[in-house]
């Protein structure tokens, strides 16, 4: 569709200036974008890596100390690691589970006959439940000595573990109260499910298709889409996973309290459900090395970063290279 | 090609300038607002901001008000339930108050070095108050690096609560006086149901649960953070290693998953169900402040108080204990200073506010005259705890630049591990404590 104009023509036409009121409406329209990546990302994000090297306390002026705070990270502070080994374990553990649970209650959703809307409400209301309030009443009902789960467990001659209270059972506590709110992903998984063509679940079994093969080479790659947005919403949520395990720590360690801050009490117990963004937020807000929260903010950021771009290239690969 | 590298080059220019007009304007440091010589006119309005909440928030209210009735060009607009982290973002902010009450000493070395709080030693020069009105350890733990940048206003100290019925029953006459006997005690007061799991505890031994803390433990044992040039000694003073032990053996006697279950099921700490006060619990380490919970929520409880006793072969430290308390300041860029000065040295130095504090709060005043005072409520319970607050051994965590949070943490998780039976070699164990304090003490050196 390009137009050629000869030379003589274009050196006397008006329409550099043209290009121009063109150009600046064009700006203009992008504008508040750009204005808004720049005050919100690309500001913060450098920002974020001046501090990474200073000694920076809010009040005081920042203090210049090379390499300083990236030597603390890997060399002596004495729980980053035991952060990051949480919060990987969740995104190992707790991603994957949310959305094959979710898959799990969408595919039943869609075979039920009757009552589909109860059975549909009843799945994704406790995704409305606030995450304070849901994660109180988790830890009450998971009791080990006075909860309901345990009663029951104990009605049946098992002895239920000490659950947010034991080390080794708190984050698969954590994992649960995240498979029950797991509404949020049923919802799109389920919509996705309901979109997959009629006919070609018919013209496979006119092939001959079996119901697993049916599921396999129809319902999975209808759904894949949906499943990478939930799996790469899912890892961004859980690399900043705080609320949850933090209110779990405060109302088990039997510490709940006002004034005394959030940053004591996070991790218990044993700094079984300190997450990464908890550590940084300690370091940043409880400590006040602002700095060295900057270096935990980026590791955050590049680890985030990395995660999303093995995911999308896994997918594509998968879905894509056919 | 060309316009695009200027594009690059004007952006990365304008995000350094940015970037550089922000480390300005971050580390611009505000001016110390010093006094008036003459002594300027205090009216207007003040913000105070506290951490006590529900009856005590009450408490303070009422002090506040009797302040308003004296000064009555002054009106106080009080934000009750703030905690040290809000506060803090809020000076940096510029947003603080003017006057900030802190729930804890720990605070001090980092609020008087940053300049978080303003140091009031002009103030008190000025107003002619002398620093000796304060006893010797709160005046201590309130200043940092010969900066006095925090007023005491208030303190606690730490002892052991003991349930008198549930003493009667078990055939027991009295505290406890040394720590084997406290032993003793706990394992006749237990109560077990037919499974083996816990009904009442004598005494909960795990770190942790309600006050149950290091320094809490440490104190009466004689133990000490850090020396006079305030390096760690937790290695060195084998008074942690001996009350770590003791603790232990008590801890295996009860079995610590007997021991988590039973604390899950109980109350939390602040609540009414706090586990001493509904007979759970016969013997509980806690602040002076319990008394007053217990008179509003379980005034039927026959309980006594007592100093939380130490080794046996130490009598003299039997009395002391652990104390802290709370510290008031002007924050960085208060907004009416005169005016806040004024309802500061009121809160922290006026004999009548503190008693009247004390009497509701039960907290211990922080004043010679108002220790002295005949209007103090000084009923057996909480004499207790003024003795242990009083007593040559008692001792405190030392302000330091990283604040107590900033070394205290590494052995608050140690002591985790101890009793969790992670720790193979103790004095190994000790030894990279204070080496990890070591760490994170340099770590705010200037």
């Amino acid at each position: 569709m390009m137009t050629t104009t000869p030379l003589a023509q274009r050196a006397a036409s008006p329409v550099p200036k043209k290009h121009w009121r063109r150009r600046l409406t064009v700006l203009a329209f992008i504008a508040p974008a750009v204005l808004g990546f720049i005050i919100f990302f690309i500001y913060p994000l450098t920002m974020t890596v001046f501090y990474s090297f200073h000694r920076y306390d809010l009040l005081s002026p920042p203090q210049f100390i090379g390499l300083s705070n990236y030597d603390y990270f890997l060399n002596d502070d004495p729980r980053v690691w035991q952060s990051i080994r949480n919060t990987l374990w969740l995104v190992a553990i707790l991603v994957p589970a949310r959305i094959l649970f979710a898959l799990g209650v969408s595919q039943v959703l869609i075979s039920v006959k009757q009552g589909v809307g109860f059975f549909r409400a009843v799945f994704y209301l406790p995704a409305l439940a606030p995450p304070v309030a849901a994660t109180l009443m988790f830890v009450f009902l998971f009791n080990p000595a006075t909860g309901p789960v345990n009663e029951s467990l104990r009605f049946l001659g098992i002895e239920g573990p000490l659950w947010f209270n034991d080390p080794n059972w708190s984050k698969p506590g954590l994992v649960m109260l995240g498979l029950w709110g797991v509404g949020d992903v049923m919802i799109i998984v389920l919509a996705a499910l309901l979109n997959v063509p009629k006919e070609q679940y018919e013209a496979a079994s006119i092939d001959g298709a079996n119901a697993f093969q049916r599921w396999r080479h129809i319902t999975l790659p209808t759904v894949a889409p949906v499943l990478m947005f939930a799996a790469v919403t899912g890892v961004i949520a859980t690399l900043q996973y705080f609320t949850q395990p933090a209110i779990a720590a405060q109302a088990a360690s039997g510490h709940a309290t006002v004034g005394g801050g959030v940053g004591g009490l996070l991790g218990y117990p044993l700094g079984s459900t300190l997450t990464f963004p908890q550590w940084l937020y300690v370091q940043g807000f409880t400590n006040y090395y602002l700095g060295y929260a900057s270096v935990l903010a980026l590791v955050l950021f590049a680890v985030a970063f990395i995660f999303v771009l093995i995911l999308l290239r896994q997918f594509r690969d998968t879905f894509h290279a056919k | 090609m060309t316009s695009f590298r200027n594009r690059i080059i004007a952006t990365t220019l304008s995000l350094g300038l940015a970037a550089g007009l922000a480390a300005c304007s971050a580390g611009e440091a505000q001016v110390q607002q010093g006094p008036d010589p003459e002594g300027g006119k205090a009216e207007g309005t003040v913000e105070l901001w506290h951490f006590f909440s529900g009856r005590e928030a009450d408490a303070v209210a009422e002090v506040v008000a009797d302040f308003e009735e004296k000064f009555p060009d002054i009106d106080v607009e009080v934000r009750p339930e703030q905690d040290d982290e809000k506060m803090r973002q809020a000076i940096a902010a510029g947003k603080g108050p003017d006057v900030g009450v802190s729930y804890s000493t720990a605070v001090v070395g980092s609020f008087c070095s940053t300049g978080a709080f303003q140091d009031l030693g002009p103030w008190l020069e000025r107003d002619g108050v002398s620093e000796d009105i304060f006893p010797k350890l709160v005046r201590d733990y309130t200043e940092f690096d010969g900066v006095r940048c925090a007023m005491p206003m208030l303190a606690d100290s730490f002892g052991l609560y003991y349930n008198k019925t549930l003493f009667e029953e078990a055939g027991l006459d009295g505290p406890p006086k040394t720590a084997e006997e406290l032993t003793e005690m706990a394992k006749k007061l237990t109560k077990r149901k037919p499974d083996g799991t816990i009904e009442v505890a004598g005494f909960v031994p795990t770190f942790g649960f309600y006050e149950n803390t290091p320094s809490g433990f440490g104190a009466p044992w004689g133990a000490e953070w850090l020396n006079e040039e305030l390096d760690p000694q937790i290695a060195e003073d084998e008074d942690w290693a001996e009350m770590l032990k003791w603790q232990k053996d008590l801890v295996e006697w009860y079995g610590l998953e007997n021991l988590n279950k039973f604390t899950a099921g109980i109350g939390q700490q602040w609540s009414a169900d706090n586990a001493f006060q509904t007979g759970k619990i016969a013997m509980n380490l806690d602040g002076e402040y319990r008394n007053a919970f217990i008179a509003a929520e379980a005034p039927d409880l026959n309980y006594g108080t007592a100093p939380f006793p130490g080794p046996a072969d130490k009598p003299e430290l039997y009395g002391a204990g652990y104390v802290s308390g709370s510290i008031a300041g002007m924050p960085k860029g208060a907004k009416n200073p005169e005016a806040a000065w004024e309802l500061l040295k009121y809160l922290t130095t006026d004999t009548e506010a503190l008693v009247n504090l004390s009497n509701s709060l039960r907290n211990i005043p922080t004043t010679q005259e108002s220790l002295a005072s005949p209007d103090l409520n000084t009923e057996e319970n909480f004499q207790t705890f003024i003795d242990i607050f009083q007593h040559e051994h008692s001792s405190t965590t030392p302000a330091t630049r990283a604040g107590a949070e900033g070394y205290t943490g590494a052995m608050a998780d140690f002591t985790e591990r101890w009793q969790q039976g992670m720790v193979e070699n103790l004095e190994q164990g000790l030894a990279e404590v204070d080496q990890q304090m070591t760490t994170d003490l340099q770590r705010s050196a200037p």
